[in-house]
């Protein structure tokens, strides 16, 4: 049998469909009503305060354009993570699934896919929300956005997935959130420019998969440049490695 | 062709010879009972059958595909009924066959489905999540989603462990229906009764290797005899009973609270006490008299 077929990469991601009708209620719920709350507390709060313009542009248009990274974050690496992790340590379901034609490469791929297709559409509720309700002009290029945070949140998904399965214990998790996934949400240019920042954070911020994200949507929304050829290469690089990673740590996870 | 080929096949994992040069052949149509304690390397070896675990070294050959490599091609045409249950319990009956059903690429899902739920006992419950099911129901929908492309292999990994006796003979039910369709069975356990109900062949593990194997009669009447008499004592009794026992050439072995004198048709007068417990010599006895560890 011939490797990355798409009877088995499709019939993992229809189990996962299959799942997803059973809790998309509550997902699409905080999906929605989470950057609506985070747009009101620092567009609307901030904006009318302390900050009214960030480069030429209205400070919740900043943010509601930054907050598709956020968006995209949080609904592709935690559910990579915990997902993965649930599926294999409590639930067995991946004894289930490798039992039949299906091989680690082939679950990864699905696994990825699918967090990779509900983080593409989450992250645009963001700016949908901005476009509709806080003034934003939408533009043609924001038809990329999709594909932008679909790119994105594969690479988080991989890494997810990679984490899932190199820890031991659940709660090791914390180590991940605190001191990569915090920050990287953080310095990502969604709340305040990475300009003013010093010089070695401005470094380390390029190096984050998010910051190019943003970097991305607010090319769409604003007018795109030669160099953003550049950061979308790096995003489908990020997500190629994290690709391979993953289904190298998951290996050793699962096959004995 | 042999359905199952292992030769001097070894795994192990730190220190541990999980399987240790194993040496295993089942033909196609048979049914085989893997018989042994927990330990004996039975959960190991059909991990090493599906790919999910890989032999340190050894031949390892299922359905005419030689692993691992072909271990994929082998899941094919395989089916695995798992120890643990790890059904998808918030979605419906019918939606956990379908998505196996498509991942072992039956070409016609719904027949498939509907063919599983019949199996199952299942058609009216079609729609409902599985934790709604019973513990029997459960299990059989297990049965059912292993045997969903009607398999030409099937691997049953204790099948009934932790089961109560009614949902046990459910699934025996389930297990003899397979065996008049011819399909190949082998099938790991630790239950004597479920062994000598269901295997055609029996294969006794301990510590990772066959120790003996054949049809379960057979066995018992080449190491057991006929009649096993068990004898309740004080530990000094038992220990005088034991001595004169096997002063008299009989096989004795622990049995609990008891002793058990093996082949004690074939003993004297006056080695077994008049108050002994008298019983067909079963596998248990055979086992063992071989590998001196009890199966639990």
């Amino acid at each position: 049998m011939r490797r990355l077929e798409p009877a088995a990469i499709t019939g993992v991601m229809s189990r996962e469909v299959a799942n997803f009708r059973t809790f998309w209620k509550s997902t699409v719920f905080s999906s929605t009503v989470e950057p609506i709350v985070y747009l009101l507390a620092f567009g609307l709060g901030l904006g009318a305060t302390i900050v009214t313009q960030i480069d030429g542009l209205d400070y919740v248009e900043f943010v509601g354009t930054g907050m598709v990274a956020t968006a995209v974050i949080f609904s592709s690496v935690f559910p990579a993570m915990f997902g993965t992790f649930v599926k294999h340590r409590f639930q067995n379901t991946y004894d289930a699934i490798l039992a039949a034609p299906v091989d680690v490469e082939e679950l990864v791929t699905a696994e990825m896919l699918w967090i990779g297709l509900r983080a593409a559409v989450f992250g645009c509720f963001p700016l949908l929300i901005t476009i509709l309700f806080f003034g934003l002009d939408p533009e043609w290029g924001m038809f990329l956005v999709p594909f932008f945070c679909f790119v994105t949140s594969l690479g988080f998904a991989g890494f997810g997935i990679a984490v899932a399965g190199t820890v031991a214990k659940i709660d090791q998790f914390n180590y991940v959130t605190t001191l990569l996934i915090t920050p990287m949400f953080l310095v990502a240019g969604t709340f305040f420019p990475i300009d003013e920042l010093p010089e070695g954070a401005q470094v380390v911020a390029n190096f984050n998969p998010l910051y190019q994200l943003v970097e991305l949507v607010r090319a769409a929304a604003f007018g795109f440049e030669a160099t953003d050829l550049i950061r979308l290469g790096v995003l489908i690089l990020f997500a190629f490695v994290a690709w391979r990673i993953a289904i190298r740590q998951l290996t050793k996870r699962l096959i004995d | 062709m042999a359905a199952i080929e292992l030769r001097d096949v070894v795994k192990t994992f730190g220190a541990i010879r999980a399987v240790d040069g194993l040496d295993l052949e089942v033909a196609e149509g048979l049914c085989l009972g893997l018989l042994g304690p927990n330990g004996a390397g039975k959960s190991t070896t059909m991990r090493l059958l599906t790919g999910q675990a890989i032999a340190d070294s050894g031949e390892l050959r299922v359905l005419g595909h030689e692993l691992p490599g072909g271990a994929k091609d082998a899941r094919a045409e395989m089916g695995v009924v798992p120890q643990l249950d790890n059904l998808d319990i918030d979605v419906t009956v019918e939606d956990n066959l379908r998505i196996f059903a498509r991942l072992y690429r039956c070409g016609d899902v719904p027949a498939a489905v509907d063919r599983a739920l019949d199996l199952a006992r299942l058609q009216d419950r079609r729609r409902d999540a599985v934790d709604e099911l019973s513990g029997g129901m459960r299990r059989r929908l297990l049965v059912a989603r292993g045997l969903i492309h009607e398999p030409k292999l099937v691997l049953l990994d204790e099948p009934t462990v932790g089961l109560d006796p009614q949902i046990r003979a459910q699934v025996w039910d389930l297990v003899g229906e397979l065996r008049a369709q011819g399909t190949t069975i082998l099938m790991s356990t630790h239950y004597i009764e479920e062994a000598e109900r269901l295997a055609e062949e029996v294969a006794l593990m301990a510590k990772g290797r066959i120790i003996a194997r054949g049809r379960p009669d057979l066995l018992i009447a080449e190491h057991a005899g006929e009649r096993t008499a068990e004898v309740y004592a004080p530990p000094e009794r038992r220990a005088k009973v034991r001595a004169e026992a096997e002063a008299a050439g009989l096989s004795v072995r622990p049995a609990g609270p008891a002793i058990a004198i093996v082949g004690a048709e074939r003993a004297t007068n006056g080695v077994v006490p008049d108050d002994a417990v008298l019983r067909p010599a079963s596998l248990e006895d055979v086992f063992v008299l071989l590998t001196g560890e009890e199966l639990e």
